[in-house]
């Protein structure tokens, strides 16, 4: 069924008897050609791409809950392409470039919004620093604007400028980024997969590899065993405790990133605001509510949740930028489970076992990555070779030296 | 998170600063054949488990020890406390 406004009206006018079920849930077959593990933006994504763009051939989704109740539904729905290094950007870009289609593509309204990101910088090396990027963003053909303090005056009055120990000296804006209604990503997606034949199996846990002679031929799930020719891992929180499965140990920790979404209120904050002389970053919803985050807990986790002492730094961070924000109160906060890598960077690769195939190690950016990631693990899935953009997101990087430290804090996951 | 330093009682985790898997006191040699494979695994690879994970902790405002902790990583509950200078000798290291 194709969504349009006509169709709003006509079931309005008919009592809304006319709706069908947005995809099917089909029983899991015994044998698929690719099966993909994980029905979060991500798996969904790589199954949407994979029947629409390479591939006519049999394909499903495996998840152990239901589709969309991981990280893609407990992220803080930012969308940017603000990247230096020229193993990342041009990614990050094509990612950008499709969200702009992405509601047609799907004929499903996610809501996106490029409500624009500002980067705001406090001193004269990270300024330096900010003009360094935007250019490598312009050359990779992403748009960036260095803003003064009083173009930022004039939009974001209510900023802190002359905090004492951190004033607000300008800012990179990116004006294409902004915000997506990110459940409406995973169903998005899942529709449009459904609609090209894939099927979304959920509930569907898998438990281990069946692996012969090096070969993966299928997977172990709590609804029986599930052959497979390839099959491909989107699973990123949990990629440690999947891949362990497979007798993999992989570059990655895995870490609880918090965030918090304020009580409604009236609209304040225009697009998204970051901090530079902390880890803080603020947007709006649509509903009103004050959306932000910072940093990691800091320690290995895989509990949903994180600790109070760093709700107070984030808060800090918050006040020290937005003094206006003390006067709102919080109304929920709660944690998911980052993929933290060796370098701050995702995989995209081929593993050493043949016809099983890993997407994940996406930090807290995996969000804004979700179409471009879909695009080139359907890509890597389908053709065996990797994606013109993502020729760096490699398991051997490290082992080579070739690492993509957009932030230079080397091999220690809780600093990325 | 309460850490039961064993010379100190409990202290706030807000002290510590966290560094990462225990396996990182165990430095390969420099001087083996196969160091550089040794030195991929030690730098890079990561068990990561979901459950018991044995780790470095530094007590960083307090006395500057570092520590290996038990703590699950599911339930975030510390079981085991030891001076990572003692697990590092057990092997029979003098330092």
């Amino acid at each position: 069924m194709r969504y349009s406004g006509f169709r709003v009206i006509k079931e309005a006018l008919t009592g809304h008897k006319g709706w069908t079920a947005a995809w099917r849930d089909p029983e899991p077959q015994t044998h698929y050609d690719i099966v993909i593990i994980g029905g979060g933006g991500h798996g969904l994504a790589t199954a949407y791409y994979l029947a629409k763009k390479y591939t006519k051939k049999r394909i499903a989704v495996l998840e152990k809950g239901w589709i969309g109740g991981g990280n893609v539904g407990r992220n803080t729905t930012i969308i940017r392409s603000n990247y230096l290094l020229n193993g990342n950007e041009p990614f990050y870009e094509l990612s950008l470039k499709l969200w702009e289609g992405l509601e047609q593509d799907l004929n499903y309204n996610a809501m996106v919004s490029q409500r624009g990101i500002l980067n705001l910088f406090h001193s004269d090396p990270q300024r330096d620093a900010f003009v360094r990027r935007g250019n490598a963003m312009i050359l990779n053909g992403a748009d960036a604007e260095l803003l003064s303090v009083a173009q930022i005056r004039d939009r974001y009055p209510f900023l802190d400028f002359e905090n004492a120990r951190f004033p607000i000296k300008g800012g990179l804006a990116q004006h294409r980024g902004g915000t997506v209604r990110h459940d409406a990503v995973a169903w998005g997606y899942a529709r449009g997969a459904d609609q090209h034949g894939v099927d979304i199996i959920q509930n569907c846990e898998v438990t281990g590899f069946r692996i012969e002679n090096g070969r993966c031929k299928g997977v172990e799930t709590t609804r029986g065993f599930i052959g497979a020719s390839k099959v491909g891992c989107a699973v990123a929180g949990s990629s440690g405790r999947l891949m362990a499965k497979a007798d993999m140990r992989l570059p990655i920790e895995s870490h609880v990133l918090q965030a918090f979404v304020s009580e409604g209120l009236k609209p304040i904050i225009p697009g998204v605001i970051t901090f530079g002389a902390g880890h803080f970053y603020c947007s709006q919803s649509d509903k009103g509510g004050l959306v932000f985050g910072g940093d990691l807990d800091g320690y290995n986790s895989y509990a949903q949740r994180g600790n109070l002492p760093t709700v107070e730094d984030v808060c800090e961070s918050g006040m020290a930028l937005i003094p206006a924000l003390g006067r709102s109160r919080l109304l929920r906060m709660w944690g998911g489970i980052m993929d933290m890598s060796m370098d701050g960077s995702p995989i995209i690769d081929r593993t050493h076992i043949d016809g099983l195939y890993f997407n994940g190690g996406w930090c807290y950016g995996g969000f804004k990555a979700t179409p471009a990631s879909g695009l080139v693990f359907a890509h890597l899935l389908a053709t065996d070779t990797p994606h013109e953009v993502a020729t760096e997101f490699r398991f051997d990087r490290f082992r080579r030296g070739y690492m993509i430290d957009e932030k230079g804090m080397g091999a220690q996951p809780n600093l990325h | 998170m309460i850490i039961n330093h064993p010379l100190l009682g409990p202290r706030d985790a807000q002290e510590f600063t966290y560094l990462g898997d225990a396996s990182l006191i165990n430095r390969p040699d420099w001087q083996a054949t196969d160091a550089q494979d040794q030195f991929y695994d030690y730098l890079y690879l990561r068990n990561n488990p979901a459950g018991l994970h044995r780790e470095l902790w530094f007590h960083e405002i307090g006395d500057r020890s570092w520590l290996v902790v038990t703590r699950d990583t599911v339930t975030h509950e510390i079981t085991k406390v030891e001076m990572a200078s003692d697990v590092a000798k057990e092997p029979g290291r003098n330092q």
